[in-house]
């Protein structure tokens, strides 16, 4: 018998999700962010027809939504950490409370920026 | 007198839920209402259960989705609506109905070493292991384990795979190798290090989440990532 | 693979991490300073043109991620797609070369 969203119902459930999505979603990006980057090499002028590519709205929603994801990966990771190598306690629900936070924090740093 | 309506897992592996109507007492556990059915309405229900009063584990089932001892279970905290819906335990092979096959947890409970290797003979004193100490609390956290498959059937790394050895085993590894008479310390550690062991746990924290016996096989799963990364780093694995 | 072999992995994904997460922090303060009334190549590159301290950070920010990255996509390949064995091993050690040389390459671009 399998399992079902009734046994995933649970926080550190949810905060492994996310920190997968997340770094799935980052590993998939990665590569064209480095090629992006790499355009420079062809000069100031390549790099720049790039960035005047990324003024687009949709393209800076979805910059937005990268750097909350990376924000969200971090906050998650650091979790990840401190369970795995600090001495245990009760409150690790409330790692996961500052987790949330710290994400929300850089999403709205950046969101504010642009 | 409301009655509740019951699905209750009828089959092996294929099969289907099957309705039965249960009268609803002022206290009621789960494993009272499976008792009725068996009882009073279809006597070929399979279903296992021994001490009924939460010290065994025996009666562990799947409760409206989630894992749990139905004994331990009152209709009232789960039953909100007058339905519940009762099967087997996941991740485990299914004999006929909410009866699992659990050869594999126990299996897996060897392979990952969880036995201890004295290393005394009946001619030497007692040992003495100060309770307070930090490698014994260590143990006494995880040692109230009595196998009753709850973590194992709530943990979707064991659904996703088949090698891992599951939270109860690493759990038990953790507390043997948290004591200080064991002797099989290098070899257990290579028994639950790798994609089949510990380092396999994504910290779902579901199995904490379920244990009825409030233990944290997180916890211990940790510890064990931390005692293989240990050893490596010191030449010892 | 061996248990030692498996244990290594577990150390390289913990530490490319931690690396990370400095790297991360300071990307995203930098990311969220720079972003501020737009982007441009000429104010991009005017920052880590000629910039060694620049060029080693994010050399070391590439050889992090082209750790992590493979090991992280390992775990969701063999647990979601069932891909395991000899053939998963050669693409992971690929896409880490594959990261790291893209990597390298802007990070020298953006030195200059």
């Amino acid at each position: 018998m399998r399992s079902d969203f009734r046994a995933r119902s649970h926080p550190a459930w949810w905060a492994f999700l996310v920190h997968r999505l997340s770094g799935l979603a980052l590993a998939l990006f990665l590569p064209f962010h480095f090629w992006a980057l790499g355009q420079a090499l062809a000069g100031p002028a390549a790099l720049d027809g790039f960035l005047a590519w990324t003024e687009r709205p949709l393209v800076k929603a979805a910059e937005w939504g990268l750097v909350v994801l990376l924000a969200a990966h971090l906050a998650g990771g650091l979790r990840l950490l401190a369970l795995e190598f600090l001495p245990w306690r009760d409150w690790q629900k409330s790692l996961l409370a500052a987790a949330a936070g710290l994400t929300i924090v850089a999403g709205l740093a950046l969101a504010l920026a642009l | 007198m409301s009655t509740l309506q019951v699905d209750v897992w009828r089959g092996a592996e294929a099969g289907r839920f099957q309705r039965f109507e249960v009268p609803r007492e002022a206290n009621q556990t789960v494993l009272d209402v499976v008792t009725y059915v068996q009882r009073r309405l279809d006597p070929t229900l399979a279903y296992r259960f021994a001490c009924r009063v939460g010290m065994c584990g025996s009666c562990a089932m799947t409760v409206n989705g989630v894992a749990r001892w139905t004994c331990r279970t009152h209709v009232a905290k789960v039953a909100g609506d007058g339905r519940l819906e009762i099967g087997p335990l996941a991740n485990l092979p299914v004999i006929r109905d909410l009866a699992t096959d659990m050869r594999e947890f126990f299996d897996k409970w060897a392979r990952a070493r969880g036995s201890h290797a004295p290393t005394a003979t009946r001619r030497d004193d007692f040992a003495r292991v100060p309770p307070a100490s930090p490698a014994r609390a260590a143990a006494d956290a995880g040692i109230e384990c009595i196998g009753c498959g709850v973590c194992y059937a709530s943990c979707d790394v064991v659904a996703w795979n088949p090698d891992y050895l599951g939270p109860a085993a690493l759990n038990r590894a953790w507390t043997l190798a948290n004591d200080v008479r064991d002797g099989a310390r290098a070899e257990r550690l290579r028994a639950v290090a790798g994609d089949a062991g510990c380092h396999a746990c994504h910290t779902h924290m579901s199995c904490t989440e379920r244990c009825p016996q409030a233990i944290a096989p997180t916890a211990s799963i940790a510890g064990l990532k931390r005692a293989t990364a240990l050893a490596v780093l010191k030449g010892e694995l | 693979m061996s248990p030692r072999a498996e244990v290594k992995l577990w150390i390289a994904q913990r530490a490319s991490a931690a690396v990370l997460a400095l790297c991360v922090v300071v990307h995203l303060v930098v990311i969220v300073y720079a972003m501020r009334g737009g982007l441009s190549a000429a104010e991009i590159l005017g920052r880590t043109r000629g910039n060694v301290g620049w060029l080693v950070f994010y050399g070391g920010f590439v050889l992090a991620a082209a750790v992590h990255a493979p090991i992280g996509l390992r775990a969701i390949a063999t647990e979601w797609l069932g891909w395991r064995g000899r053939s998963l091993s050669v693409a992971v050690h690929l896409l880490a070369i594959v990261l790291a040389a893209v990597g390298l390459r802007a990070a020298w671009a953006v030195f200059g």
